[in-house]
């Protein structure tokens, strides 16, 4: 922001710039008031669900799905609203998609980046960053109607067999819209956020400590990576916040592919974990927005929202919070 | 050769009326007969004899085009102190940084002639392995965003071929920070971020680094150019120290630091050496009518 | 590089290996989802399905093509764009040039991080709140004394939010990355800040302007959730009153983007052809998008400041 000095000390404020200035701020403040709203009318909506229920909210008891139908119904027979609200499965569903994609793309895209700056051939970086761009910008459904039509025929036909199937049976169905499915493709979504801010990072690692390492006789590959990497810790966890919130907001994909039943998927049954269904909070608010004219319809779904709100404010917290260790030996912020 | 006591530090002027000549037994031309096994320096008992470290033969590297080095030869000793010297652009820093491999990493860098450790052809060997015996302090201090005993630990574990102990690391640590004369000043906090050293403790915390690995050569590319006048001499001081430990070579554009801390001095200019001797001969009589000029002063 | 791997220990060489396979398979993956939605795009894309207007039916011949949606995603485009746009660059000059007090900036700058990082869900939520309200009332359609609040505009409205972190960053780049020198060449002869801004400095950033525009442009029209819940999920439009415009504005409709998904094998009209098809001419946009952005970005390097 360039203040030059000579402007400030003049005595005769020129009026267009003045102004200007106050417009802009204006504009600026609206902006800001926008959004206050927001939030406070998401959370004031919200709130009714959030009273009834309590920290129960969060917690399990009863087939969310049930429950969703209850709310809904209740709002039209105009009898006393029902806001009981159980969402352990919708929470579990989207804390177990949210940090597997998470996960699998920060081991993927570390290591891709790490190739693409310091250990790919010319010719293939060429190809890569271009590439790398392009999935950042294909649009969540396309991922959705590829999943749909290959993932999940794939994963019904080839990972999923009729003994898995017998055996829970009596619990849920296994169609291949499952946790699987939404992983897999929200990894591939993510990873290129992630790859761009990564390199980003650690192109801008001063040449100098890599020179150094190396004139110490570490090899390229070490040096690259206890140094280089280390270095670029501060991109490393902007990136990866980044990631997660698209992760927490991806709504049409995973509506698409994970099964669209409130089901959580239970680690205790083994690797049928992972072929189980579920739905995540975006893609519940998703499936279930055409019921938003019941009232208390309306509060459940507000709840929803404003937690996810929430999770992205926390999360933008929690990357602040992680880069402040790191300043104190030198990594650049 | 040998002498009793180790050679005296020369704080002499250039030339004129307050040259004196110091007392120096004479300087003999026909360097020692380098070790055939690659037996590790330790082996040699710390005396004053100049042991042949590394040979450069004929050495030419080009750069593209542009010829940087040509066709130098000169012997690198332990025990002594070479000085490279010459203006900007001569070349002594690319012959530097080709005694250990790192002019590879310009992709346009072409060699010839050659270099040898120990008798063996560096270019036989692993560039890695290499830099491990000959390592390098660069001109702009460049501790590593760790603490103090992390930037030198650092290089002990990527080495070792198992993890060392903590314990082995602490000492090999503080051996090392003593060597280069830091132990004292950051005894006290080893955990201290190692860039929010001074300057000078930031150079001398990579001669310590440098040092940590055991090497049989240190390069040294303008070392003290980016420090303060008590620093450089705290660092020179350093540097006469350690030559009986390793072949020093230094390549500094300050005619007077050269004057006080080389043994054998090379002069460079437009990528050839011009003059290669005795410190006090080229810069007391030097036979090249160039080095006369440059060493005087008519041009940098 | 002569440095090569072979004299790294084992576990490096593997770390080499992983990185390498990464990598092919990262082009592999990426490279399979193009060729494949190109394949079956052109597998099922016919001129007529540009012309036609969709229509409710149960067979491929009988639901028409995806006229009103391509239409749709243009209309919603430009909309959101009108008003992201001036909204962005305002915010962007004034977060670059003025900036006082300095509270007010940080807390702009955390707002807009904030709006980048929130589901697009949940601005559609917060827009049938206010769409829905008797004050916006002429922006769609009223049944019985209640606000629909469905309608183009409430979309675009929405979705100018997400173009919006997009536009600040990118321009407020562009004019960070302007020397000083400049500026100060201008106030020299007597120029205002604002006459400054405007006639040199925007001037100055406009690749910047134009890949911010572009970029989001592109999350724009690759948006579903938005479309879904402020768009009123109706094939084809469904204007308002008279007014050719306006009314159609007013009205609902449909994106490319919906007509996909209800046409996947998940969604209400199921006909996996017409999802394919309107699937590849989405990213055939896409591209041509990203495309212009590259090309925009490397004339802007080499045309730039330099050092």
């Amino acid at each position: 922001m360039s203040q030059p000095a000579h402007l400030d000390a003049e005595p005769k404020r020129l009026l267009p710039d003045q102004r200007a200035e106050v417009a802009l701020g204006a504009l600026a403040c609206a902006v800001l008031l926008f959004v206050a709203l927001l939030i406070v009318f998401v959370f004031r909506e919200a709130w009714p669900s959030f009273s009834h229920n309590g920290l129960a909210w969060f917690g399990s008891g009863g087939s969310v799905d049930r429950q969703i139908q209850a709310i809904f119904t209740s709002g039209d027979l105009k009898q006393e609203s029902l806001y009981t609200f159980h969402a352990w499965p919708i929470v579990w569903g989207t804390l177990v998609i949210t940090v597997g994609a998470v996960a699998l793309s920060f081991v993927s895209a570390l290591f891709v980046s790490v190739f693409i700056v310091e250990f790919a051939p010319n010719w293939m970086r060429r190809i890569l960053e271009p590439v790398v761009r392009l999935l950042a910008s294909v649009p969540s459904v396309i991922y959705g109607l590829v999943g749909v039509l290959v993932v999940v025929p794939f994963i019904a036909e080839h990972v999923i067999t009729d003994g898995n199937r017998r055996s829970v049976a009596y619990i849920v169905s296994l169609s291949g819209y499952s946790l699987l499915a939404g992983v897999l493709i929200l990894s591939v979504m993510i990873a290129p956020l992630m790859i761009a801010v990564f390199v980003d990072g650690l192109r801008v690692v001063p040449r100098g400590w890599l020179e150094g390492s190396l004139g110490l006789g570490i090899n390229r590959w070490r040096t690259f990576w206890k140094i280089g990497v280390r270095a670029a810790r501060p991109a490393l966890v902007a990136g990866t916040v980044l990631a997660t919130a698209r992760a927490l907001g991806e709504t049409v994909m995973l509506a698409m592919v994970t099964g669209g039943v409130g089901f959580a998927p239970n680690p205790a049954d083994g690797l049928i974990f992972f072929i189980e269904p579920t739905r995540p909070f975006a893609a519940t608010i998703l499936q279930t927005v055409e019921e938003l004219s019941s009232p208390p319809m309306r509060d459940t779904i507000f709840a929803m929202a404003a937690v996810l709100l929430f999770s992205s404010a926390l999360l933008s917290f929690a990357g602040w919070a992680a880069k402040q260790p790191m300043k104190r030996y030198g990594a650049r912020g | 050769m040998g002498e009793l006591s180790p050679p005296p530090i020369r704080k002499l002027p250039l030339s004129g009326d307050g040259a004196r000549v110091v007392e120096t037994p004479e300087p003999n031309g026909v360097p020692a007969p380098g070790l055939v096994s690659a037996a590790r320096r330790k082996a040699v008992p710390p005396s004053s004899l100049a042991i042949e470290r590394m040979r450069v033969e004929e050495l030419s590297i080009a750069y593209g085009r542009k010829l940087a080095v040509d066709s130098v030869s000169l012997p690198i000793r332990q025990g002594e102190v070479l000085a490279l010297i010459g203006p900007s652009g001569c070349g002594k820093t690319t012959l530097l940084r080709s005694l250990n491999r790192l002019t590879e990493l310009t992709p346009s860098a072409y060699m010839r002639g050659s270099i040898t450790l120990d008798g063996e052809d560096t270019l036989a060997l692993d560039p890695t392995a290499l830099r491990r015996r000959v390592t390098m302090v660069f001109q702009q201090p460049n501790p590593f965003p760790m603490s103090v005993f992390d930037n030198v630990a650092y290089v002990l574990r990527e080495q070792a071929s198992r993890r060392p102990r903590k314990r082995d690391l602490r000492d090999s640590v503080r051996q090392a920070l003593t060597r280069a004369g830091l132990y004292d000043e950051v005894a006290a906090d080893l955990d201290h971020p190692a860039l929010r050293l001074s300057g000078g403790q930031q150079q001398r915390l990579c001669i310590a680094r440098a040092l940590a690995v055991d090497p049989e050569v240190l390069l040294l590319d303008e070392p003290c150019s980016a420090l303060d006048p008590q620093s450089t001499q705290v660092i020179e001081d350093l540097i006469v120290q350690l030559r009986e430990e390793v072949a020093v070579v230094i390549v500094t554009h300050n005619l007077q630091q050269a004057h006080r801390i080389a043994d054998n001095v090379g002069f460079m200019y437009l990528g050839q050496l011009v003059e290669y001797g005795r410190a006090e001969q080229v810069f007391g009589a030097p036979r090249e009518q160039r080095t006369k000029d440059y060493v005087s002063g008519a041009f940098g | 590089m002569k440095d090569s791997s072979a004299s790294w220990r084992f576990s490096d060489r593997i770390g080499l290996a992983f990185a390498w396979f990464l990598g092919v398979l990262f082009l592999v993956v990426a490279g399979a989802i193009v060729v494949f939605m190109f394949v079956q795009g052109i597998r099922y894309i016919r001129p007529e399905l540009f012309v036609t207007p969709p229509a409710a039916g149960f067979s491929e011949s009988q639901t028409g093509g995806f006229l009103d949606p391509l239409l749709g995603t243009v209309i919603v485009a430009v909309l959101a764009m009108a008003m992201a746009f001036p909204i962005g660059v305002g915010v962007a000059v004034w977060l670059s040039e003025y900036g006082r007090p300095s509270a007010l900036a940080r807390a702009t700058e955390s707002t807009i991080e904030m709006l980048a990082g929130s589901p697009s869900i949940v601005f559609a939520l917060f827009g049938t709140l206010l769409f829905a309200s008797p004050a916006l009332a002429f922006l769609s359609r009223t049944n019985d004394g209640v606000v629909y609040g469905r309608s183009f505009f409430a979309a675009a409205a929405m979705l100018s939010l997400i173009a919006l972190p997009l536009i600040v960053a990118n321009v407020r780049e562009g004019l960070q990355a302007i020397p000083s020198h400049v500026r100060e060449a201008s106030y020299a002869v007597g120029k205002t800040k604002f006459a400054t801004t405007r006639r040199v400095l925007l001037p100055a950033a406009r690749p910047s302007l134009v890949t911010g525009a572009m970029l989001g442009v592109g999350r724009i029209i690759g948006d579903t959730a938005v479309i879904v819940v402020l768009l009123g999920a109706t094939l084809r439009f469904n204007g308002v009153g008279g007014t050719p415009l306006l009314g159609t504005l007013r009205g609902t409709g449909s994106t490319l983007t919906t007509y996909v998904y209800s046409n996947a094998p998940t969604g209400e009209s199921n006909q996996p052809t017409k999802a394919y098809a309107a699937a590849f001419v989405l990213m055939m946009m896409v591209l041509a998008l990203n495309f212009a952005v590259d090309v925009a970005v490397r004339r802007q390097r080499r045309l730039g400041w330099g050092s």
